[in-house]
């Protein structure tokens, strides 16, 4: 390259390589596939102590009493703490509504919840200590459904419901918005209609009018890395938290009152997170670890097992949802009624927003002007439920899907073509009256899916006999493929990127450039959590592109820089990558003015041309190397920290739903292959091929990954997954790996990914949030492939053997 | 108790063993060596996945005790011992990952130009596999992952799908849905392969 200063062609060589668009690797790969790789769970401290919880053995109970005596006086115990040894009067906590005790007190209102908590010197110790606890529950009715929420005299779950608002937004946190729910009954945690048009008249211009009854399973985010953290305590009397989240600052705002500390006494540090899905939004022993420690004056780690795990977080909501679809002759939907009863378990958690979801998103990708909805949430004694990946979108999904299939077959019209004929487009309104102001290919995402190849019929069967390792069975070898009938099924959803309601969903980057060695190097820092998703990897891409410095380094997230919200509704590369791209122009814009002030002089084009910074160096939009970024820094540092938000929304209409409440759409469209034995009640999932728009594919790579990973968790609901509580006392059944089957490789097929890349030009670099959506159509597309193959009708996910040979109950179970 | 065992081609011992303790704890808490994971504790997940005298096995499920005296490869010894395999030379003793401590945890950055963190850091090919096909996200899985996939290659270079679906079938995965996990096998045989 020429000197400093002299004006020369960029070479092809000099454009930065690993910017966005393409498939760079993961920065912590190598630490990942050593070991080295340090996730909550390794976290290690020569002084520490192992905390343990003492959980609810039952759902509802009054508590009589509680003696830790004899626990306490267990040789290499610490500490024993219940509610009463809270430090502060805040001793609730919650996302939206604080309601969730950080230990019981007076009562437990679901299996499992904390009720005291153990610091010792071996982790045996504390679980054996934690057993010394006795606990006298005096046990009360429960409320397990919508009829025992609502019968006139339900108990409540929250005797003295006050829906505390939570604190306003601060300078250094997220804020929350403050709940004020509109609800009819207090066993509801909220409900939110949407009236459009008349669906009551439409449905008089109807030609068929089909009606369906579904019933969506608890499904379990089952991320592998257990809850764990550790809590040091500070010299300042402050504690320092190395903690696997979502969101560093949403629990700051939740712990420190509850410690009695100010927000800059408790110093949160992300670990190694082993995956999230939702599960992590809430807090799980974040605030517990810290008390130990703070009462101890010892580090304490707390590790959950697998057991304590499905307690000690929410799941996805069960749903009960009744639909009715109308259409005309010619294929046209003429109206959509639809009722959504979400069980919300014992605490609100994310309830609220997962209502507001599932209520905008309950018609669909398609155009229907007259509807009439409901959504709600219910207070129950089954486990809590909050945040899963697809959030309120996926129990919909599954439930229109159905019916938009029943809808075909009672037109005698092919499903897919159906679909495309009612398949919204850019300019459709949504149920809530907003226009989808973006691409929205969902015919076209529909016809690419179907035209991928079919794959091949009956692979098991060769000259030699069936590989029984491919037929639904698998390696048990209980038959030879007799029984194997085959099915194909379609569907399409749509998911809504980022926070929606009017919340204040911002994110904040730090952003570096400086010279280091001879060469430019950029650091940045955010709070983003990396749960997995691959955040860190598009972060460096776009500091690449828009700094033109191939160095970038991504410093470990924590609450020393301000909020990156919640790593969760698809939103992070939207938001934080946004935040990322945002700071890295305030940084060049600073850069030029320093090269202007060092180097104006010996080039006009300082002052009148467009200038960039590639491969290290300023130049000009027509490639001239004006200087090197190292001449132009010197010894100078530019940093900055900058705050950015996507289009602000508005929260929906109480009454009838209508309101700008959402960011951006994504859509993903599925077509699945499945084989059935239908002697043995089994299924094998043959294919699962998808298409999706992602506006653009910042790292394609990753962005497949995301797909077949959100494909698969969509598959585990419709075969297997399920979260099983008795009806009878809302005990969880199944808390194990070995009892909540989750998909293995086995169980798992090819998985053809065709991406689309029609870009939001309201998005940074036109992207879409990819995460999500392939986990709302996959289930249904299994469910309807299944039907398909049967000729059953299957209204309930997971569909277990029973379902499939006609030896369940007449609950479904 | 005191147990003595060899990992990684290191002699280790460690005291006070409390006999309930399993090999996974053993490894993670008393030697430093935090790469096998704790996901399920129970044998379904196949997260701790280790080798024990060659044989895969999940060491959740393996009492301490009943590992004295034999030899085990985690996820940290994989380099190492593919290194050996390959006819590396003699034996150093493996590369003893760091406990993965406060300091460790305070110091981890992202930093480099993705790929190349690891430039001087040897791989086993089926460590490099996974990480070039993106069969990668959270992590948690990789170190039992890795050694199954290994212990297979080892014992079949050429393995069908069917026959990498099996070998892993004991191992979940929440993040990826299988298929790239699929891929990093398929692409360290077809490496392999080429070598040969």
């Amino acid at each position: 390259m020429a000197a400093n200063g002299a004006p020369t062609g960029l070479t092809q060589g000099a454009r930065t390589k690993g910017g966005i668009g393409e498939s760079t690797l993961r920065p912590d790969g190598v630490l990942k596939v050593t070991g080295e790789f340090a996730y909550a769970s390794d976290m290690w401290h020569e002084d520490m102590l192992w905390g343990q919880i003492l959980r609810s053995t039952v759902a509802h109970a009054e508590i009589v009493s509680v003696d830790t005596s004899e626990a306490l006086a267990t040789p290499g115990v610490h500490a024993v703490l219940t509610y009463d040894d809270l430090p502060t009067d805040v001793r609730h906590y919650g996302l939206e509504i604080r309601d969730t005790p950080v230990l019981a007190h007076g009562k437990v209102r679901h299996h499992g919840e904390p009720v005291a908590i153990v610091a010792a010197d071996h982790p045996e110790t504390a679980r054996r200590a934690a057993a010394k606890i006795k606990v006298e529950y005096r046990e009360l009715p429960v409320v397990t459904d919508e009829a025992s929420a609502t019968a006139p005299d339900a108990v409540l779950v929250h005797e003295n419901r006050t829906d505390l608002p939570l604190s306003p937004p601060t300078s250094s946190g997220a804020g929350g918005t403050p709940v004020i729910p509109h609800v009819p009954h207090p066993n509801i945690v909220h409900r939110q209609p949407i009236v459009r048009g008349d669906a009551t008249a439409a449905a008089g211009r109807a030609d068929v009018i089909v009606e369906g009854d579904y019933y969506f399973g608890m499904q379990d985010q089952a991320f592998l890395g257990p809850e764990s953290g550790l809590a040091v305590p500070g010299e300042d009397g402050g504690v320092d938290l190395y903690i696997a989240t979502q969101w560093l600052h949403s629990d700051l705002r939740q712990i420190a009152p509850v410690l009695g500390l100010p927000e800059d006494k408790v110093r949160m540090t992300l670990s190694g997170v082993g995956g999230a899905f939702g599960g992590r939004e809430d807090l799980s022993m974040q605030i517990h670890a810290c008390l130990l420690a703070l009462r101890t004056g010892r580090p304490v780690k707390i590790v959950y097992n697998r057991f304590e795990s499905f307690f000690g977080h929410v799941h996805r909501h069960p749903a009960r949802l009744h639909y009715e679809h109308g259409a005309t002759r010619d294929g046209r939907l003429t109206h959509v009624k639809c009722r959504i009863v979400l069980d919300g378990g014992a605490y609100a958690s994310a309830s609220p927003a997962v209502v507001g979801n599932a209520a905008s998103l309950s018609v669909g990708p398609y155009v229907v002007d007259d509807v009439d909805i409901e959504a709600l949430a219910l207070y129950s004694n089954n486990p809590p439920c909050g945040a899963m990946r697809g959030f309120g979108a996926v129990q919909a999904c599954f439930a229109y899907e159905a019916q938009m299939d029943k809808v075909a077959a009672e037109l005698g019209l092919d499903p897919v073509e159906f679909r495309r004929i009612n398949a919204m487009e850019q300019g459709t309104l949504m149920p809530t009256g907003q226009p989808v102001d973006s691409p929205a290919p969902v015919a076209e995402l529909l016809r690419r899916v179907k035209a991928m190849p079919m794959p091949p019929e009956r692979q098991w069967e060769s000259s030699e006999g069936a590989d029984v390792r491919q037929l639904p069975g698998g390696l048990s070898n209980t038959t030879h493929g007799e029984g194997v009938v085959r099915g194909v099924g379609y569907a399409v959803g749509i998911k809504n990127v980022g926070f929606s309601e009017g919340f204040d969903d911002y994110s904040t980057a730090r952003v570096r450039l400086e010279a280091a060695g001879g060469r430019p190097v950029v650091t940045v820092h955010t709070a983003m959590a990396e749960v997995g998703q691959g955040g860190v990897t598009v972060h460096a891409q776009i500091a690449r592109t828009e700094l033109g410095v191939s160095q970038v380094t991504i410093r470990p997230a924590d609450t020393q820089v301000g909020s990156a919200g919640s790593t969760s509704a698809s939103r992070q590369t939207y938001v934080t990558g946004g935040a990322v791209k945002h700071a890295c122009e305030l940084v060049r814009e600073r850069v030029l003015e320093l090269g202007r002030r060092r180097f104006g002089s010996y080039h006009p084009a300082w002052a009148t041309a467009e200038l960039l910074l590639e491969g290290g160096k300023v130049v000009t939009d027509g490639g001239e190397v004006l200087a090197d970024l190292v001449d132009v820094l010197e010894d100078e540092a530019v940093e900055v920290e900058a705050e950015w938000r996507h289009r602000p929304t508005e929260p929906f209409d109480r009454r009838t739903g209508q309101g700008n409440g959402h960011v951006q759409y994504s859509f993903a469209a599925h077509r699945a292959v499945v084989e059935v034995d239908t002697e043995l009640g089994l299924v094998k999932v043959i294919e699962l091929a998808c298409a999706q728009d992602v506006g653009k594919a910042l790292n394609p790579l990753s962005v497949i990954g995301q797909i077949q990973g959100g494909t698969v968790q969509g598959l585990g609901i419709a075969v297997m997954e399920e979260i099983v509580v008795d009806p009878v006392t809302a005990k969880v059944r199944n808390p194990s790996f070995t009892d909540y089957l989750l998909p293995t490789i086995l169980d798992t097929p090819a998985l053809p990914v065709d991406v689309l890349e029609l870009a939001d030009d309201h998005a940074p670099y036109g992207l879409r949030g990819v995460g999500e959506a392939p986990t709302l159509s996959s289930t249904p597309a299994v469910l309807a492939a299944i039907r398909n193959a049967t000729g059953l009708a299957l209204d309930r996910t997971p569909v277990r053997p029973e379902h499939l040979t006609g030896t369940a109950g007449a609950d479904g179970t | 108790m005191r147990v003595n065992l060899t990992v990684n081609g290191r002699p280790q011992e460690a005291d006070d063993v409390w006999e309930g303790e399993s090999l996974l704890y053993v490894l993670r808490e008393r030697m430093g060596l935090p790469g096998s994971k704790n996901a399920c504790e129970q044998g379904e997940c196949g997260s701790c996945t280790v080798r024990l005298d060659g044989v895969p096995v999940c060491s959740c499920l393996v009492a301490a005790g009943q590992a004295e005296g034999r030899e085990v490869v985690t996820v940290e010894g994989l380099a190492e011992s593919a290194r050996q395999r390959a006819g590396g030379g003699a034996a150093t003793g493996a590369r003893g990952a760091e406990s993965a401590s406060l300091d460790a945890a305070r110091r981890w950055q992202a930093g480099g130009t993705d790929s190349q963190t690891g430039e001087n850091i040897e791989l086993a090919p089926v460590q490099q596999a996974f990480i070039d096909a993106g069969a990668v996200q959270c992590g948690f899985c990789t170190p039992g992952l890795l050694v199954a996939a290994d212990e297979l290659l080892e014992r079949h270079p050429n393995p069908s799908d069917e026959d990498i679906r099996e070998a892993l079938s004991g191992n979940l995965c929440r993040c990826t849905g299988y298929e790239k996990i699929m891929d990093a096998v398929r692409l360290a045989a077809a490496r392999r392969s080429e070598e040969a």
